[in-house]
């Protein structure tokens, strides 16, 4: 038997969108998972406006010099159990701004990732199944 | 002895806490279930209200820094045992109708405004101009609503001849002029009264994030949550007692009828909710002290003169 919380976090995983500093096509892939072509609502996912109220975070972008201290904060501002995914290269490698001289440190050094979704940007498909790979961790 | 424990049982497992909650429930699948409908989606599965609530009880409880922990832990519990309250107040009333004491009318018209006070102790106490924000918006809507919706109320007092919720009950006031105007009035102020749109100004959740509700987490969400999905059960019993002649439950005819007006009131709702984009708060105010109001005050008139 399941515990009915943690079924709860399975059936309804809220998601907050934490954009480091992404070019913003990532952003906007993650936006069209709530269309209703895609429509994330069938998993009960819902996209809040408050990392209070998350549980999946999903992270875009590398992370600079500017927004670090924000994002650990924002990172903390989430009650647990809370799980992250990265959205895009630039999030799980940092690709190609690696050698940026804004760039600090690659996304899963700083915070623990749970799931990576690669692509420039990856398709909203990718990101669902991210998703739900995401809670498939939940024991 | 025996009353006191079927009291405590009325208030916290039938019809008060757990039924209502799991009406309200029902209520708001549907909501979102028709809402995605509309806009082509499959929409959420029928469980979805209650894995929820389950998963935002068993998540962490955040309370901000500088914050006072009495106010804000206190405040959704203030907001979920009014609305508790008040199905317990309006089933009884429907069921039992010369049960009740005088003026109960008027006892739940000042419970069904603590769960509003209660966003705004919340959204005021949790330090974030957001929510801030969203607490001032949410006192000027109830300036607002609570105007027209007062006069409303009365009008139906008038034309009944009773200010006892049995006393209502008996009398189906949408049949008249001025019963289906004042029917109108409160409809509008009960979506404003739920918090949905265009009525949703203050959670706002593209400009405001969640309003009042920004800071709160884990359980104090999951009761904020708990609370508008018990006022999706009171709220159209309230209306269904004050126009639509109550409710029956001793039949098989009466518990149908009661569906079929319970489904009314979802299906207004849920329509006006879905075919109107949100108000911005000075025309909000504007609109219920303008229109809404005059609307309010020649239904009681027509009332008066007896229509
Ligand atoms: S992975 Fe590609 S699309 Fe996504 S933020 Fe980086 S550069 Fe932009």
């Amino acid at each position: 038997m399941l515990n009915p919380f943690k079924w709860g976090l399975k059936k309804s995983p809220w998601v907050f969108h934490l954009g480091a500093s992404a070019c913003n096509n990532c952003d906007i892939e993650i936006l069209d998972c709530l269309t209703p072509k895609f429509d994330i609502e069938r998993f009960g996912i819902v996209l809040t406006g408050s990392p209070r109220h998350a549980d999946v975070l999903l992270v875009s972008g590398i992370v600079n010099r500017q927004s670090i201290e924000r994002f650990k904060r924002a990172y903390d501002q989430v009650p647990k159990p809370k799980l992250v995914v990265a959205i895009g290269v630039c999030a799980c490698s940092a690709d190609m701004f690696r050698d940026s001289y804004n760039f600090v440190r690659p996304v899963d050094e700083i915070i623990p990732v749970d799931v990576y979704v690669p692509g420039c940007p990856p398709k909203p498909e990718a990101i669902i199944a991210g998703i739900m790979k995401a809670l498939g961790k939940i024991k | 002895m025996t009353d006191s424990l079927k009291l405590i049982f009325g208030y916290l497992i039938f019809p008060g806490l757990i039924f209502s909650a799991m009406v309200g429930m029902i209520a708001c699948w549907i909501d979102r279930k028709v809402t995605a409908r509309l806009q082509y989606r499959k929409g959420p599965p029928w469980y979805q209200p209650l894995a929820d609530i389950l998963k935002l009880l068993g998540k962490e409880m955040i309370v901000p820094e500088g914050v006072s922990n009495a106010v804000f832990l206190a405040a959704p519990l203030f907001g979920l045992s009014a609305a508790a309250l008040v199905a317990l107040i309006l089933w009884q009333g429907n069921l039992d109708r010369s049960a009740g004491f005088i003026g109960d009318l008027i006892a739940a018209l000042y419970l069904l405004t603590i769960p509003s006070l209660a966003m705004i102790i919340g959204g005021s106490s949790s330090r974030n101009p957001l929510s801030a924000l969203g607490a001032s918006r949410e006192m000027k809507l109830i300036l607002a609503y609570e105007l027209p919706f007062t006069i409303a109320v009365f009008t139906i007092v008038v034309k009944a001849g009773s200010i006892m919720i049995g006393g209502v009950a008996s009398h189906t006031a949408v049949l008249s002029v001025s019963g289906l105007i004042a029917f109108l009035v409160a409809l509008l102020a009960a979506q404003a009264k739920m918090g949905f749109v265009p009525f949703d100004i203050a959670e706002a959740e593209q400009e405001i994030m969640a309003g009042p509700l920004l800071e709160y987490s884990g359980p104090g969400l999951a009761l904020f949550k708990l609370t508008k999905d018990i006022l999706f059960f009171v709220l159209p019993l309230f209306l269904i007692t004050l126009f639509l002649g109550g409710i029956e439950v001793t039949t098989v005819a009466g518990i149908i009828l009661a569906v079929l007006k319970y489904a009314l009131i979802l299906v207004l709702m849920v329509l006006i909710k879905n075919t109107n984009p949100r108000l911005k708060i000075d025309q909000a105010v504007r609109f219920f002290w303008g229109p809404v109001t005059l609307l309010a005050i020649a239904g009681f008139i027509f009332a008066v003169i007896g229509w």
